[in-house]
């Protein structure tokens, strides 16, 4: 049940590959070799290992099936994998190609490759988040059992998901201003129970904080990317300054050419591993969120039905008329609640761990990698030696010369 | 200037995919050849900067070494105010580097062998026994409203013979330095030499100034405006010519200054300089000279491929310290939302975790703060200044089209006159003919002075384009030195920040 995404990796192996046609839709293969650990769920499968191609669209039918599931009213049910967004790189390439007269070649060559990088570091992002909800629903004691679920993974023909029809997309605009209303009706109903409470006042609070951090830590991942962009003119420039140059400053300018060159690499993967390991995990967990919020939701809207029932109920006593249905009802009102509470505190403690587990291996990784691009560019030492090859400093003046004091003195600074 | 064709090292550094900790720069001692021809010790792997060596070295290794050793002693302050904590105003740590740039010989007598620098104490060129520094400081706002103007102190330290004392300091405003500079360049520049240009007018930013916001961009513009004031000083009194003018030393060392008022950009003035540069942009358009001197033409060719290049670069570092002034905003707001995020996290250590990690990004933005004011001010005006100093190159080469034009118009006309003065002899006038022989005697007199001054202008140029592009090679190994330091700094810093943020993390139960 604690099932995290770390571990449904290991329990089913699975590799998604992709293949991507020119317009939006997103064809995924699924290759699945499911292992041993779940007999159960295994035995409603009927082949052992298969692929099939899928669209991204299936998987929003899916998951739209899953949320209006009724039995699945209290369970998260794990986030929808969004389309892909392929607008920025889109956008850099029409300035690409506009300002393709002014480069050199080698420079456009750059720049290019950048952008190839960007398109598929975008369409890796997509197979990842289309690949984590699969892996979600999996792992999830219920959901893998779902009927849906196993046609979506089985049915070797194209799933011709019927697209919704202009009732069914108003349908769904008119049940968003329904969820709008929700967020009204939560905030003001009456919780009886404390562990709702403190959490319906925790999740509303933080997705706002973490909507917020994602959109932040977007912006600084973009600030990174256009410097690294920058760099790559740089060095280009340093390197047809240093072609013409003649005098002593040619191969200093060759050597800082291939500096700006080395840096460009550093952020642009510093900026690629920000955005995976930062904004990839609050973009995750806000949607996650999101999901938690869907479930405290629906079960608001279980209470005010009981309320509702109650309240109904005494009406039919005053009236003495249809008693026994208003008391049918209201036990049902009751236990849809009741049941909701009880998966809904399960779900919401799981959630809680998982997402304290993700953000810890990620921010540790996410530093681990700050450091090891920050130490591509040379320490102290290897600076004194880089410094005194370029302009002829040998090495035993290096030693007894300030020089030393100063890369001393780095090491020495405090960490403030 | 020895411009001495170099081949590059057959070793190449092998900038290959970096790995975990590998060496960016891998042993130089492996890659560089010893050229001992050139500059002298690119061999490193053995003492070579020593005796060894023959005496064809130009004067770069001393000048690097002090430079090196100089910029490094005063790099201490600097780093600490860019160590301490919090927002400090941008102004303030900017000041050291820009005092920094110039040669002070003479204070390290403890790093070299004395033994072979005594052959190169007698260099022809003053710059290395130049001994003068001048700082512009203390930006003061004087008088209100739009009359209201900015007073730099300008400080003068120094043993140079010429002046009256060894340290002296003066106020002046922008419009004084402007006027030094159109009174140097009326007289020095259609004789060919090099005259620094001026740092730019800007009426925005000096209304901005004016009207007294005390912000953050008008400070910015004060201390850019302060430390190109500074470098222009320096790079004109390099100049041995005019070091020695009258209208520099009363510069310097008066305290009373006459106001240039034909500095005014809406002056009648001023309109008329523009009248005039366009009328020569037209005359330079038709004047085509038959170059005998392959030296011109290629220098020529050189300054223009300069020129194209130093803009582009320039245009990209500008863009550079743009965006990385754009991170440091966008990380300080992300510090401040990761902060609140963690405020509400109610899982107790990962709260930690993330105000641990608002505050490291938050010591992260100033860090790219700082790396961003690093790559402007050293790098990105450095290169402003370049372009506009090759503009004044070209400038010079313009003017010695112009006076061979002169030259060859007084021949044309002195053979004109020469014909008709032999008509005339034919016809037997004599009144006539004695005037005409007046003019061609005059005519002679003018066509030999014309080619005089075509040659002296061209010997002068010669020497002021070897001096400029041993100032210019000087001037970008300091900036390349200091600007590599910054680089390293910062990632230094950032390493420190994070691996103080590791163990936070991995502290989440």
């Amino acid at each position: 049940m604690t099932s995290t995404i770390d571990e449904s990796n290991k329990e089913k192996m699975r590799s998604v590959s992709v293949d991507l046609n020119h317009d939006a839709s997103l064809l995924i293969d699924i290759p699945d070799a499911l292992c041993e650990r779940d007999k159960t769920t295994l035995s409603s499968f009927q082949k052992p290992d298969f692929s099939v191609p899928r669209q991204h669209e299936d998987f929003i039918w899916l998951h739209d099936t899953l949320v209006e599931t009724e039995d699945y009213a209290g369970l998260i049910i794990p986030p929808a994998p969004p389309k892909p967004d392929f607008e920025s790189p889109r956008e850099k390439m029409h300035k690409l190609g506009e300002g393709e007269a002014t480069m050199t070649k080698e420079e456009y060559t750059k720049m290019k490759q950048e952008l190839e990088a960007e398109y598929l570091a975008v369409f890796k992002k997509t197979v990842q988040v289309h690949e984590v909800f699969l892996q979600r629903l999996s792992s999830h004691p219920n959901l893998s059992k779902d009927r849906n679920f196993q046609i979506f993974l089985e049915y070797d023909q194209d799933l011709t998901v019927r697209r919704k029809n202009a009732k069914e997309m108003f349908g769904g605009f008119f049940k968003n201003m329904v969820k709008s209303a929700d967020e009204v009706l939560i905030s003001g109903i009456k919780e009886v129970d404390d562990f709702f409470e403190q959490e319906k006042t925790f999740l509303l609070d933080y997705y706002s904080k973490i909507k917020d951090s994602t959109a932040k830590a977007e912006k600084m991942t973009r600030s990174h990317k256009n410097i690294a962009d920058d760099y790559i003119h740089i060095s280009a420039t340093l390197n047809s300054l240093s072609a013409d140059d003649s005098t002593a400053n040619k191969k200093h300018l060759e050597k800082l050419s291939d500096l700006f060159e080395k840096l460009r690499k550093v952020e642009g993967r510093v900026a690629s591993d920000q955005e995976l390991k930062l904004t990839e995990l609050l973009r995750y967990y806000m949607r996650d969120i999101q999901a938690a919020k869907d479930l405290l939701y629906r079960r608001a809207r279980a209470l005010v039905d009981y309320e509702n029932s109650n309240k109904a109920l005494d009406k039919a006593r005053l009236k003495s008329k249809d008693i026994p249905q208003a008391e049918e009802h209201q036990q049902q009102c009751l236990q849809k609640f009741d049941k909701l509470s009880e998966s809904g505190k399960k779900e919401l403690t799981s959630f809680k761990g998982r997402r304290v587990v993700a953000f810890r291996k990620n921010l540790i990784e996410m530093a681990e990698l700050e450091i090891k691009h920050a130490k591509c560019i040379p320490a102290n030492r290897k600076l004194s030696r880089f410094m005194a090859a370029i302009w002829g400093m040998g090495p035993a003046r290096l030693a007894s010369s300030k020089c030393h004091d100063f890369t001393a003195q780095i090491t020495d600074s405090p960490a403030e | 200037m020895a411009d001495i064709a170099r081949d590059p090292p057959p070793q190449h550094t092998d900038f290959h995919e970096l790995e975990d900790g590998e060496d960016l720069f891998p042993d130089p001692a492996a890659t560089l050849e010893s050229e001992p021809a050139s500059l002298p010790a690119e061999d490193i792997s053995t003492n070579s900067n020593g005796p060894k060596q023959d005496s064809l070295f130009d004067d770069d290794p001393e000048d690097l070494f002090a430079e090196a050793t100089e910029e490094v002693s005063l790099d201490s302050p600097e780093r600490d105010v860019l160590l301490s904590d919090g927002p400090s105003p941008a102004i303030t740590p900017i000041t050291p580097p820009t005092s920094v740039l110039t040669p002070r010989i003479g204070l390290h007598d403890d790093m070299f062998t004395h033994s072979s620098f005594d052959e190169i104490e007698d260099e022809e060129e003053a710059s290395d026994s130049f001994d003068m520094h001048i700082s512009v400081s203390d930006p003061e706002k004087v008088g209100d409203g739009m009359n209201a103007y900015m007073a730099y102190k300008v400080t003068t330290k120094t043993s140079i013979s010429l002046f009256k004392s060894h340290e002296f300091s003066v106020k002046r405003r922008f419009s004084d330095f402007l006027g030094l500079h159109s009174k140097l360049a009326s007289k020095y520049l259609h004789i060919g030499y090099i005259v620094p240009p001026a740092p730019e007018k800007s009426i925005v930013g000096m209304t901005k100034v004016k009207v007294g916001k005390e912000d953050q961009s008008s400070n910015e513009f004060v201390e850019k405006r302060r430390s190109a004031l500074e470098r222009y000083l320096m790079r004109t009194v390099k100049l041995p010519v005019l070091l020695k003018d009258p209208d520099v030393l009363q510069f310097l060392e008066s305290s009373e200054l006459p106001r240039a008022v034909s500095t005014q950009a809406l002056s009648s003035a001023g309109l008329l300089r523009m009248v005039n540069k366009a009328a020569e942009a037209v005359n330079k358009m038709t004047i085509k000279m038959n170059e005998s001197d392959a030296w011109f033409e290629e220098k020529q060719q050189h300054f223009e491929n300069l020129d194209v290049q130093l803009r582009k670069l320039h245009a990209s570092m500008e863009s550079l310290v743009l965006h990385r002034k754009e991170l440091s905003v966008n990380t300080a707001q992300f510090a401040k939302s990761a902060a609140m995020l963690g405020n509400s996290e109610d899982h107790t250590a990962l709260s930690r975790a993330l105000s641990q990690l608002a505050e490291v990004e938050e010591k992260i933005d100033q860090l790219h703060q700082d790396q961003a004011n690093a790559d402007f001010y050293l790098f990105s005006e450095l290169l402003g200044d370049y372009v506009r100093l090759i503009t004044a190159v070209k400038g010079v080469f313009d003017h010695r089209m112009k006076t061979w034009q002169k030259w060859q118009d007084s021949q044309m006309l002195l053979q004109k006159k020469r014909e008709a003065e032999a008509k005339l002899q034919l016809n037997n006038k004599p009144d006539k003919l004695q005037q005409a022989k007046d003019e061609i005697k005059e005519l002679e007199g003018k066509v030999e002075q014309g080619e005089r001054e075509f040659e002296q202008i061209s010997k002068t140029i010669r020497k002021e384009v070897s001096r400029f592009e041993k100032e210019r090679v000087k001037d970008f190994k300091t900036i390349i030195i200091k600007y590599l330091e910054s680089l390293v700094q910062t990632q230094q810093q950032l390493i420190k920040y994070w691996d103080a943020f590791l163990p936070e993390a991995k502290a989440i139960s």
